[in-house]
């Protein structure tokens, strides 16, 4: 290897270097691995929860391999590009997301990856895909489905950037995430509501119970997914599988101080945040939209407006616990 | 065997279709997903949508509204696939032999749009969920 790259640029080696991370290491081939780990964990305990044995460890991988090799059906009157481009635009927003996570875990001295502002923005391309792709699938089922998704988006999205926006005023104004993952302002009242608040947010924005209504398998027969099939639907189910490592380890990273400490303490608060939804997703009926916009508007709106409120005076009178 | 047939062996997720059952089998299948029997160690599932769906489960003789759906359904389903006949009726219409509004059994009904369509029987009035389960394994054993 080394002889054939003598002679390049070193530009060209830094290249193929960004190209294995954002391909093998941190980026696809691992966090596909890991996220399909992590759906097993879903399922395994869901099961557990319900007193079953539950799926064995390789299932969420056969469920891959299989819709891999199904056909692929594209109903006559839907919009084909659209409808078999969006799959892979989520897929390439959660990928450049885990990417960006595991840089900056893995090596936070490095030059700049990206802040919490591209995280945001990176985080909504998953929900913005599914929009796209349901609604050019001429479904009326998928229509129901990309309307509360729709409404889904409206209504978190705004919690959830306020729950960062607490973070950032407790970090001093620091909007690199590699030194916001230095804190842990979840030892603090504001900081303890922001992450509460957050963690509903992400078992939205996971599309897990409480807050599946796109995707209700029991009245919208699997909503805003019903028209995909085959490899278009296991590209719907690697990302969302990959979205089940990105979103709890944003979340640690964020809220709980992230890998600094010793590695398997990061470990730890990974899969205590994953445990956390999956207990939520068992423990709660499904709510209407409506119940679900006015509980992240008024209730969670209300919290966090307080909490930020907490923040700012504990900042500038320097009280910590605040 | 190719990887096709063995992935899906390892994942058959189910889409139940009623052609005009008297909703016994259907108790029978839904009793398949209790914790008692957790189909989901075998990587079954049940899924809303026949797009996403490995194997029809059909209930019911096929009554003469219920054929054209069931034909679009199969249609729907991406191959392969494999369509498990649940029931009395659905095998052989069982006690609606002679009724005036049945068009099935399931098998001819399939068998008109595709003759190559894997069909697998499993008897009963209503079959026991245990018998479903060893229905479904023995199908995807010869497949």
């Amino acid at each position: 290897m080394g002889a054939v790259f003598e002679g390049k640029d070193k530009e060209m080696t830094q290249a193929l270097q960004n190209l294995f991370w954002i391909l093998i290491f941190p980026g696809f081939v691992f966090t596909v691995c890991l996220g399909l780990v992590a759906s097993w964990i879903v399922r395994k305990v869901s099961s557990l929860v319900q007193w079953r044995v539950g799926p064995p460890f390789f299932q969420p991988f056969y469920d891959v391999v299989k819709l891999m090799g199904k056909e692929v059906l594209i109903p006559e009157e839907a919009q084909q590009t659209v409808f078999k481009a969006a799959p892979v635009v989520g897929l390439a927003g959660v990928l450049l997301l885990s990417t960006m996570l595991w840089r900056i875990t893995i090596d936070p001295t490095r030059l700049f990856v990206g802040d919490i502002i591209v995280a945001i923005y990176l985080m909504v391309l998953p929900s913005l895909a599914l929009i796209l792709g349901s609604s050019a699938s001429a479904s009326p089922h998928a229509a129901v489905g990309t309307s509360r998704e729709m409404k889904l988006v409206m209504g978190y999205e705004l919690s959830l950037v306020l729950a960062f926006i607490v973070v950032i005023i407790k970090s001093g104004g620091q909007l690199s995430l590699a030194a916001i993952a230095q804190q842990t302002p979840v030892f603090s009242i504001s900081g303890l509501l922001a992450f509460l608040a957050a963690l509903l947010c992400v078992q939205a924005k996971l599309g897990f119970v409480p807050f599946d209504m796109a995707e209700a398998e029991t009245e919208l027969a699997s909503g805003a997914l019903i028209e995909y099939s085959g490899a278009l639907l296991a590209v719907w189910k690697v990302m969302q599988a990959m979205m089940l490592v990105a979103l709890p380890l944003f979340l640690v990273m964020v809220f709980l101080g992230g890998f600094t400490g010793a590695l398997w303490a990061g470990i730890a608060k990974y899969v205590l945040v994953l445990v956390l939804l999956i207990l939520i997703k068992n423990t709660n009926p499904r709510v209407r939209i409506d119940q679900a916009m006015k509980f992240f508007w008024f209730y969670c709106g209300v919290v966090l407006v307080a909490a930020v409120i907490l923040a700012i005076i504990g900042n500038s009178y320097g009280i910590n616990w605040l | 065997m190719s990887w096709k047939i063995w992935s899906l062996k390892k994942s058959p997720w189910v889409f139940h279709v009623n052609t005009g059952a008297c909703n016994n089998c259907d108790i029978e299948i839904v009793d398949l997903l209790t914790p008692k029997f957790d189909v989901e160690r075998l990587g079954i599932k049940l899924v809303g949508s026949p797009r996403h769906a490995d194997a029809l489960l059909v209930t019911g003789g096929v009554t003469r509204q219920a054929a054209p759906r069931l034909r679009e359904v199969y249609r729907q389903t991406p191959k392969p696939c494999v369509v498990f006949a649940i029931g009395a009726c659905a095998c052989d219409k069982g006690i609606f032999t002679t009724g005036y509004h049945m068009v099935g059994p399931v098998d001819k009904i399939i068998k008109e749009i595709d003759p190559n369509a894997i069909i697998a029987y499993v008897p009963g009035c209503p079959p026991k969920p245990e018998a479903i389960i060893s229905g479904v394994v023995t199908a995807l054993s010869v497949l």
